[in-house]
């Protein structure tokens, strides 16, 4: 019967309502054999159909078959409960009568064994209030039930159905204690110097920065350590628009920068440049942090910045690509 | 053959989007009054109304606004809480009885004063579906994808038939006066905010009347020349949703051929294209001239507007063969077609 007594706090925007069209405690409705059928086995976790005389399964079974008017035979037959999505919704912004609270899809789900589709909500995981559709939503779907502990023989005996499950995630994480090697723990001493260390190659000449105890052309050792200045030339480029852990602001330009006097190129990040103007051959030097946060890391070298320098011709640096 | 009636005369309200303080009576009584000032009729032969008490929430709602048409002394009266197109088949059927030769067709609706969709839900299957608490646009973006999915239809097809309807809505001086449709936000996925008829309040009245007693009361009498309804099962999942089967039938037996202006009730984007198809309504008929029910949708008097309005055409002389189309129910489940022509048939 309808109350004039408003309740507290509707979240539509609108003025509190003034009336309220309520049956308290709900109607009574008798459900019969078929649909008391339905119901009887959904409260024991089964999902069934009932089959008409020239033998379709009908899901929720009806008393009729809907082609034909026809009674339909007494034969219940359990269905499913794995079922196939015929059609689909998306609610980005559920209302408070909807079955869930987040993001969800309606969904027509034609069990496994019937002929006709049940209707049900879909629940496919977190999604913040307002999302799109999940790319993985689709007609043909497979799906089944999620049932509710505390059963009563109803619709809502299912609280919703969800995705069969067609993929794991499977964490891994292992720890390692790393040593970088001689050459490497000797290159990161000079960083934490301010000092950027090289070996020149006994064959070749070249110097190998950051070094590696090795000439990676000759396949000889190296000892023979050279200091190289923090200066050099941007050989090649990318500009990257997805954000990374050193560089969380896009766009960012990843470099390699050919010190002054290097025989190999050393992978860096470009700034103080605006991404689009940072171009092959533009001479760069090294910003570092301030010297009282150098560690034995790379990282004490931010990054490099451009210097008011004429660029170096293709023609010196194409062999360094 | 059935005894000739004609849709004689048709009024509607400015309709509103938004609640304008009036009562349902208050919004209805203006239109009773200017149809029975046309008709120069005081009294009919029959009335018949329908209206939803749900929209209001009192029970027997729809007996008030009998004080509209002035109910004493004693008058021969009915109601259906379905759309007025169905009150409007009411009154035909008691015309063909041959014992009055005119009636009071009048429907109303004020979906602004409560939740429309969440109203909606309560006319829903009580054992499967109302319990779920799903919505009347939940449902209706099943059937666009159903129908997307079997046609090819794409979501900028749906986008193109609301432009369309709301740029002749702003012509139409009765419709709300909506904006070029904009933004890629979902109403429910796949239906976008103005694939969705507005929320709308107003009431119609149309006045019909049997052989010469339409012609004294009309220039050009609208003539019905078949009527039919159609329903289809309750449970969506039973159904073909991409289709209307019941449209094509009602289509069928209404003899829905050589339509020049089709008001179709598609109160979505999509159900105006699946009407299409279920109607055969070709690229030479007008749809929705008014800007249909995507620019001004009164529950409950939407549908007796289409007929209406493809009436208005022929009253107007700018059509002699036109279709007016209602639908009630979840995913276009039951729908009636009336054709109507301009020819002499009586």
């Amino acid at each position: 019967m309808p109350s004039d007594t408003a309740p507290a706090g509707a979240d539509t925007g609108l003025p509190e309502p003034n009336h309220v069209l309520e049956f308290p405690g709900g109607y009574t409705r008798s459900v019969g054999p078929v649909i008391g059928r339905f119901f009887s086995e959904l409260r024991d976790g089964r999902l069934v159909g009932v089959r008409t005389a020239d033998g379709r399964v009908l899901v929720p079974p009806s008393e009729y078959d809907p082609l034909t008017g026809e009674d339909v035979t007494g034969e219940f037959v359990e269905v499913g409960p794995v079922g196939t999505v015929t059609t689909w919704s998306w609610v980005a912004r559920p209302a408070k009568e909807h079955p869930l609270d987040r993001p969800f899809a309606w969904a027509l789900i034609r069990p496994d064994g019937a002929d006709t589709a049940l209707l049900h909500a879909l629940d496919l995981g977190v999604f913040d209030e307002g999302a799109k559709p999940p790319k993985f939503l689709k007609t043909g779907m497979r799906v089944r039930p999620r049932w509710r502990a505390e059963r009563t023989g109803g619709i809502g005996d299912i609280e919703c159905f969800q995705p069969e499950v067609t993929m794991i995630n499977a964490p891994t994480r292992l720890e390692y204690r790393l040593k970088g090697g001689q050459a490497l723990r000797r290159f990161l001493e000079g960083m934490s110097e301010g000092r950027i260390l090289g070996h020149r190659c006994p064959v070749c000449e070249s110097v190998i920065v950051p070094m590696k105890g090795l000439c990676p052309r000759d396949g000889v050792p190296t000892t023979e350590e050279v200091e190289l200045p923090d200066t050099g030339t941007v050989t090649t480029f990318a500009v990257n628009n997805i954000p990374d852990p050193r560089a969380p602001e896009v766009p960012f330009v990843s470099a390699y920068v050919l010190l002054d006097g290097a025989g190999l190129t050393m992978l860096t990040l470009v700034a103080g440049i605006p991404a689009d103007q940072v171009r092959m051959g533009m001479r760069v030097k090294a910003a570092w942090r301030p010297r009282e946060e150098w560690e034995r890391t790379m990282g004490n070298i931010k990054w490099f910045e451009p210097v008011d320098e004429p660029d170096v011709p293709f023609e010196e640096i194409k062999d360094f690509m | 053959m059935p005894r000739p009636v004609a849709v004689v005369a048709f009024a509607q309200t400015e309709h509103s989007g938004e609640d304008r303080g009036m009562a349902e009576i208050e919004i209805l009584a203006p239109v009773i009054t200017e149809i029975k000032e046309r008709t120069g009729q005081k009294q009919f032969g029959f009335t018949c109304s329908g209206s939803c008490d749900y929209l209001a929430g009192a029970p027997f709602a729809f007996v008030s606004a009998l004080d509209a048409i002035g109910a004493w002394p004693p008058i021969s009266e009915s109601h259906v809480e379905m759309d007025a197109a169905w009150a409007l088949y009411e009154a035909w059927v008691k015309l063909q009885h041959g014992d009055i030769d005119t009636a009071l067709v009048y429907g109303f609706g004020k979906s602004s004063q409560g939740n429309l969709r969440a109203v909606l839900t309560q006319q829903l299957d009580p054992y499967h579906l109302a319990p779920l608490g799903i919505d009347a646009v939940s449902l209706a973006a099943l059937q666009a994808r159903a129908y997307m999915e079997r046609s090819g239809a794409k979501e900028d097809d749906l986008r193109a038939v609301a432009a369309r309807s709301r740029e002749a809505g702003r012509g139409n001086p009765f419709a709300l006066h909506l904006p070029e449709p904009e933004g890629d936000d979902y109403d429910v996925a796949p239906l976008h905010p103005y694939d969705v008829a507005p929320v709308t309040d107003g009431a119609a009245a149309i006045v019909l009347a049997a052989g010469d007693r339409a012609r004294d009361m009309c220039e050009r009498p609208a003539w019905i020349t078949g009527i039919d309804h159609r329903t289809e099962p309750h449970a969506p999942g039973v159904r073909d949703l991409s289709r209307s089967d019941s449209a094509r039938v009602a289509g069928e037996r209404a003899g829905a051929t050589g339509i020049e202006v089709a008001e179709l009730h598609a109160q979505y984007t999509h159900e105006e294209l699946i009407l299409r198809e279920a109607l055969g309504l070709g690229e030479d008929t007008a749809v929705n001239p008014s800007g249909g029910p995507l620019s001004a949708n009164p529950m409950m008097a939407a549908g007796l507007i289409r007929i209406g309005e493809a009436a208005a055409r022929v009253h107007d002389g700018s059509a002699s063969r036109v279709l007016g189309h209602a639908s009630s129910g979840p995913c276009l489940q039951q729908n009636l077609v009336c054709v109507l022509s301009g020819e002499n048939h009586g």
